[in-house]
């Protein structure tokens, strides 16, 4: 036993002077944790944020004018007037992605009581904004009417209060979840394919032929890599956690980043398994890539880490529970967002244990079997 | 009598890194004959030849080589017409996947040979060389002395005015070494204008040559005819000559090999086969094999190449299960799964297999750790090793900075740190130079006499074969013989064991092959070689490579099912997962009032399709708890008194919270959550005045224009379309030169009259169509299962991906003249690719709302644009009029790409 994990040990280190004698695989490493992360955290948004809208307005009225002065940033750009003729162009090459169109004599019709129609069309394949940013302009649409209508600016006679807070995350910013989300999903993709690249370049070099005729047993060599590759891989997702993204970015982490990292450790295990895993059904580096590519974007994207989980269909939501990075998922959002503890995230920490298991016998035994043939 | 000279260097030095391979070499290769180089390995030879072919970029010096600079770019290209170069390596510029015909046909397409003239020359060339009974043989397939011919037939396609082989006949079986040399003497007897350079390891070779050049650590030691080598140096072979020539520093510590007589052991024999056999598949590689090896003996294997000596060896080691028969090692069944064996044997394998990336210390450290030498022991054992195997001034040097004689004496250094019994060694010797050779045997003798270690070789040098104890012959998977040299020389009647040898092999061979001839003829249509070199032969070259990489990746199923079925189970994941509707919110509520008004309050909750009802809450903790455990999104609170102050118009406040963990799911909930309060007001307005009553001043219309449903599946399937035909083929055109790279096929480019732009070019086509039937694919997807259809133009579609999988695999094209090795390669492709696809190219996030460096990562990569067009033409019904801008965008991407991986690939190698 001493021997076995001694083995494992040395050819970790061995592991370890490979991955720095490669300075491309240390760049990428350092830029999918750095720049990447604050790049898509900073960048792409899905909350409405500076939504484009335009307006036509044919009555240019003092109503017209507030509500279109109620749009305001942050969650809309400021709104470009344009002309009736321009609306289907402007909204055909995705320069706006909501138009509202004011009709002639839009103010006095609302005095009249009338109930003038207000158009507003959305480009729905936007999907993120679409729905929200629909909401939120029927919103301020109507703010705006009661007011002009009922001239004070006290609020309306609902007979309830409707008090919505958000928890968590109070001013809902998404910078918040996706550059949490992309470290992990970041820690996905370079497990599967670090390791899945060192197997696979031994066999290209030989070199696994040549422990395998040494007192070194398949076992040892596997959990080797996965130790060696995937401590790399925590180090430097902790340091993006807490540089990056807590420095940088200004992200509160609410929970325990000593539970975080237990957890860590054990999804590392489980898709560094799922590396080896894929690189024994390939020989040689294109047919990995072509394999581990699809897998991993729908590790990723499915994972919870960019859509809601409830979203996704139930059979196959079913299917994602044998993916690591749906509990993985699942277990850092209660953690760093929400402050659980232990308590709550146990059943996906015991998941993804059991994943690891399961990843590491099968590729044990189809490692035999591939060196064999 | 030679007087002209085919080429000369002049003061030639040419360094890698710190490391000196040439040191001011002047040198005057005479035309129209054989000349050689001779020298230890790493003293410079490729690296001539390589400046010589012009495959290798000069640093300082001047070469001229068939009377032009070499710098000179246009003579270059004359070069490259009338130079062909074999570089080292079996089959090194092969096609593996190819067979010896395709691989010809691609050779002469590269020389713009019509259809006709090819399959003349191809026949003449298999005819000559013996080949053709194997035309439709893969060349992975071949042994390595028929890959070496059919590497020489791709030489001579052009009829070349100068023929620079570099060790073509390391590696290879003495028959076919034999076979080689006849066949190129035959050539040159019809064409004797034609010059050859050859760099070679095996002196005896070297005494057929016309004229040598002995080389020395970067420096040339010696020129002339062998036989004025032998009088200057008065030796009698040009084996001892050379060692002689040496300065005396290189030469210290050399001395003849003796092999003092064996003690015959006693005890069960170390090593012993009874009739082993494996098969691979219908294959018999080894067909039941039987030897015995004594205790401490030096028992020599020989046998042509892929004759079953490598596969014998490693069952032996156990790294191969035996079909039938079995392998005892000191009198036990061998067993390789007992650590125990694995200690008393220690493997050496024909190619270098240690690690490279460590230094030769670092090397020798894991295996003494890995053989659990005793941590007292290992210091003083590695520095021993180091010792005696002369590797402590190179200990922390990198293998692959060093030469492969000191690269073998590492692997046996390796193969020898735990002290085994048994070594087991596939050609160690194999490329070595004959001073490093005669040491390593030193090292040998003395195993095997002091230490009584058995040592099992395998060789092709017949002068180690003379040293063995015993030797066996193999053919075909068979023990042609078995005997001591001597008694196997004297049982067929010949001089030396090479010639008994080559009379066991010929005997064996007899009705495989048959006798070997010159070309029948002298290769038609000579006149017409260099007329067709421009125009017509851009596009020919191009087509070649074109036509060659669609062949060796119709030769990879697993790689093409996984490129074809690899965005269909995505396009079908997302089509299907991914999903902006929110629905299905489970809350759970905390009724503090329980009265007639809350309960209305709920019902507007329980009866919508969006929210989900969980367990009502039993105390503000729990809801808190429930909602910190992700059990619940939304907690509602209904305070006491809520009923009787809603009917006397207080407007009590209901707290909703919603887990705000996931900010765009919070978004949502909170506009259906107002929606519903609004809705729940009506309700109670109409339950009051007893009418409905519209409470608002205004109706708001509201349109979703292009997906009326909204269905989330009608945004997304255009935008798989995008993501699809930028991972795929990137990463697929991405490998193409970097494999080239890796496995040394470059060299075809770098010694052919190939352009980059047709070279890269070329190669890039065949991915182009992939993409683009991939593309087909994913269209039967898109309308076939989700039932999404292209409303707008159908061609503005087509051309703009057309244009986006040019601008996408000549991004990966890019991407491959960068790198180095094809996991960077695969790495950069897929993490470069795959950050401005999700994120910047309006898949998830619009375009117009992007900022600052979002954007600009957007606009200066071709998705963003190719997004416009496959949304616009699928779902908004546009045609070329409004999306011209951005085809002209791809097509812009596509010409920059291939521009700037033209410009950065380099002709020659620096």
């Amino acid at each position: 036993m001493m021997l076995w994990l001694s083995n494992i040990y040395r050819l970790g280190l061995k592991e370890l002077r490979s991955l720095r004698a490669d300075p491309v695989l240390l760049f990428l490493i350092a830029y999918v944790f750095s720049f990447a992360v604050y790049a898509v955290a900073t960048g792409a948004k899905l909350e409405v944020i500076n939504a484009s809208v335009a307006y036509v307005d044919l009555d240019h009225s003092e109503l017209s004018g507030r509500i279109v002065g109620a749009i305001l940033p942050p969650e809309f750009d400021t709104p470009q007037e344009i002309s009736l003729g321009d609306v289907d162009e402007v909204m055909n090459n995705g320069e706006y992605v909501f138009v509202l169109s004011f009709p002639p004599r839009f103010e006095a019709d609302v005095i009249a009581g009338l109930q003038p129609s207000l158009q507003l069309n959305v480009d729905a394949t936007a999907m993120v904004q679409a729905g929200n940013g629909a909401v939120f302009l029927q919103e301020i649409i109507a703010a705006e009417v009661t007011k002009f209508v009922s001239g004070d600016d006290t609020s309306s006679d609902l007979p309830i209060d409707l008090i919505v807070t958000a928890q968590f995350n109070p001013n809902l910013q998404s910078t918040w979840f996706s550059s949490v989300m992309q470290v992990i999903n970041n820690v996905t993709i370079l497990s599967v394919l670090l390791t899945g690249a060192a197997l696979i370049r031994e066999r290209e070099h030989g070199t696994i032929e040549h422990l395998l005729v040494m007192p070194v047993t398949p076992s040892e060599i596997m959990l080797a890599k996965i130790w060696a590759n995937g401590l790399a891989i925590i180090i430097a997702a902790v340091l993006s956690l807490w540089l990056v993204v807590q420095g940088i970015l200004g992200v509160p982490i609410a929970g325990s980043i000593t539970l975080f990292v237990t957890g860590a450790v054990l999804y590392l295990v489980s898709v560094t398994g799922l590396g080896i895993l894929l690189a024994t059904f390939t020989t040689s580096m294109p047919q990995f890539g072509l394999l581990a590519l699809p897998v991993l974007v729908i590790m990723n994207l499915l994972s919870g880490s960019t859509t809601p989980m409830e979203s996704i269909p139930d059979w196959l939501q079913a299917i994602m529970q044998i993916s690591p990075s749906t509990h993985f998922v699942a277990f850092s959002q209660a953690i760093l967002y929400r402050g659980a503890g232990l308590e709550t995230v146990w059943f996906d920490m015991v998941v993804m244990a059991a994943l690891s298991a399961v990843f590491f016998v099968i590729a044990l035994l189809r490692f035999r079997q591939t060196m064999a043939a | 009598m030679i007087h002209t000279s085919v080429a000369s260097l002049k003061g030639v030095t040419h360094r890698y890194g710190k490391t000196c391979a040439l040191g001011n070499v002047t040198l005057e290769v005479p035309a129209g004959c054989m000349a050689g180089l001779i020298g230890p390995d790493g003293v410079g030879k490729s690296t001539l030849l390589a400046l010589l072919a012009g495959v290798r970029r000069l640093q300082s010096g001047d070469v001229q080589v068939l009377g032009g600079d070499i710098r000179d770019r246009g003579h270059l290209r004359v070069c490259n017409q009338r130079i062909a170069y074999m570089p080292q390596g079996l089959g090194r510029n092969l096609y593996p996947t190819l067979t010896v015909t395709e691989n010809l046909d691609f050779f002469g397409r590269l020389f713009a040979q019509s259809q006709a003239e090819r399959r003349a020359r191809i026949a003449d060339l298999l005819q000559a060389t013996g080949l053709d009974p194997f035309p439709d043989r893969p060349a992975g397939k071949l042994s390595g002395g028929m890959k070496q011919k059919l590497s020489l037939c791709s030489a001579l396609i052009h009829d070349p005015d100068l023929l620079i082989l570099d060790e073509p006949t390391t590696g290879v079986d003495p028959l076919s070494r034999q076979q080689f040399w006849d066949l190129i003497d035959r050539i040159r007897a019809q064409r004797p204008e034609m010059s050859v350079i050859v760099a070679t390891a095996y002196m005896e070779e070297a005494e057929r040559f016309d004229w040598l050049a002995a080389m020395s650590d970067g420096k040339v030691i010696a020129t002339g005819a062998p036989n004025e080598i032998l009088e200057q140096t008065d030796q009698p072979t040009l084996e001892k000559a050379f060692i002689a020539m040496l300065p005396e520093s290189a030469r210290r510590g050399h001395r003849d090999v003796v092999v003092p007589p064996r003690q015959a052991g006693d005890g069960p024999p170390a090593i012993q086969a009874k009739a082993l056999t494996r098969r691979f598949g219908d294959f018999v590689a080894v067909d039941s094999v039987n030897f015995e090896i004594e205790r401490g003996e030096i028992f020599g294997f020989l046998g042509s190449n892929g004759c079953g000596k490598t596969t014998t060896m490693k069952m032996l080691t156990g790294l191969l299960p035996a079909s039938e028969g079995e392998a005892l090692l000191f009198g036990e069944t061998l067993d390789a799964r007992d650590m125990r064996t694995r200690k008393r044997v220690g493997y050496m394998s024909q190619s270098f297999s240690l690690y490279s990336e460590l230094t030769v210390r670092q090397n020798l450290d894991l295996h003494a750790e890995l053989y659990q030498l005793p941590v007292t022991e290992r210091a003083g054992r590695v520095a021993e090793m180091m010792q005696t195997f002369e590797l402590a001034h190179v200990a922390d040097v990198r293998p692959d900075a060093l030469p492969l004689g000191i690269r073998q004496r590492l692997q046996l250094a390796v193969a020898m740190i735990h002290a085994p019994e048994v070594l087991i060694l596939d050609e160690p010797t194999s490329g070595v130079d004959p001073v490093a050779r005669d040491a390593f045997w030193r090292h040998l003798i003395a195993l095997s006499r002091n230490d009584g270690v058995t040592i099992f070789i395998s060789t092709h040098f017949m002068n180690e074969a003379q040293r063995c104890d015993r030797i066996s012959l193999m053919h075909a998977g068979r023990v042609l013989t078995v005997g001591a040299p001597d008694d196997i020389t004297a049982s067929k009647n010949s001089d030396s064991l090479n010639d008994a040898f080559v009379r066991y092999l010929e005997d064996a061979v007899e009705d495989t092959a048959g006798p070997i001839q010159a070309p029948a003829s002298e290769a038609p249509a000579k006149a017409e070689r260099h007329d067709q070199r421009r125009s017509g032969g851009a596009l020919a070259r191009m087509w070649a490579f074109a036509r060659r990489e669609t062949m060796e990746i119709l030769r990879d199923p697993l790689r093409l099912t996984f490129a074809f079925l690899g965005p269909v189970i995505l396009m079908l994941t997302f089509g299907y997962g991914i999903s902006f509707d929110v629905t299905d919110l489970p809350y759970a509520v905390l009724d503090q009032d329980q009265s007639i008004e809350s309960r209305a309050l709920l019902e507007a909750f329980s009866g919508s399709r969006y929210f989900e009802e969980h367990d009502p809450a039993t105390s503000a903790i729990d809801l808190e708890s429930r909602l910190r455990d992700g059990e619940i999104a939304i907690a509602i609170e209904i305070p006491p008194d809520f009923g009787k102050s809603l009917l006397r118009g207080d407007v009590p406040e209901v707290r909703a919270a919603v887990d705000a963990a996931m900010p765009f799911r919070a978004e949502t909930t909170r506009g259906y959550l107002l929606g519903l309060a609004q809705s729940y007001m009506s309700d109670q307005l109409e339950r009051t005045y007893g009418q409905a009553i519209n409470t608002s001043a205004v109706n708001v219309e509201t349109r979703f224009r292009y997906n009326q449903s909204f269905k989330s599946v009608v945004a997304m399937v255009p935008s798989v379309i995008m993501l699809m035909l930028v991972l795929i083929p990137s990463m697929m055109a991405a490998m193409g030169v970097v494999r080239e790279k890796e496995t040394g096929s470059i060299a075809n480019f770098r010694s052919t009259p190939v352009t980059r732009a047709e070279f890269l070019i070329g190669k890039q086509l065949p991915y182009v169509v992939i993409a683009m039937l991939s593309f087909a694919t994913l269209m039967i997807v898109a309308y076939g299962v989700f039932g999404v259809p292209v409303k707008g133009s159908g061609l503005a579609l087509l051309v703009g991906t057309f244009l986006y999988v040019f601008a996408t695999t000549g991004f990966g094209v890019l991407i491959s003249t960068f790198t180095k090795t094809q996991v960077a390669a695969t790495f950069a492709a897929a993490i470069i690719a795959i950050i401005p696809a999700v994120n910047f190219s309006g898949l998830l996030v619009p375009v117009s709302s992007l900022s600052g460096s979002g954007r600009m990562i957007g606009l200066s990569f071709p998705s963003g644009w190719y997004q416009q067009i496959s949304v616009g033409t699928f779902t908004k019904g546009l045609g070329f009029a409004e999306l011209w801008q951005n085809h002209l965008a791809l097509a812009g991407f596509a010409v920059f790409f291939i521009a700037v991986a033209i410009l950065a690939l380099s002709k020659q190698e620096t």
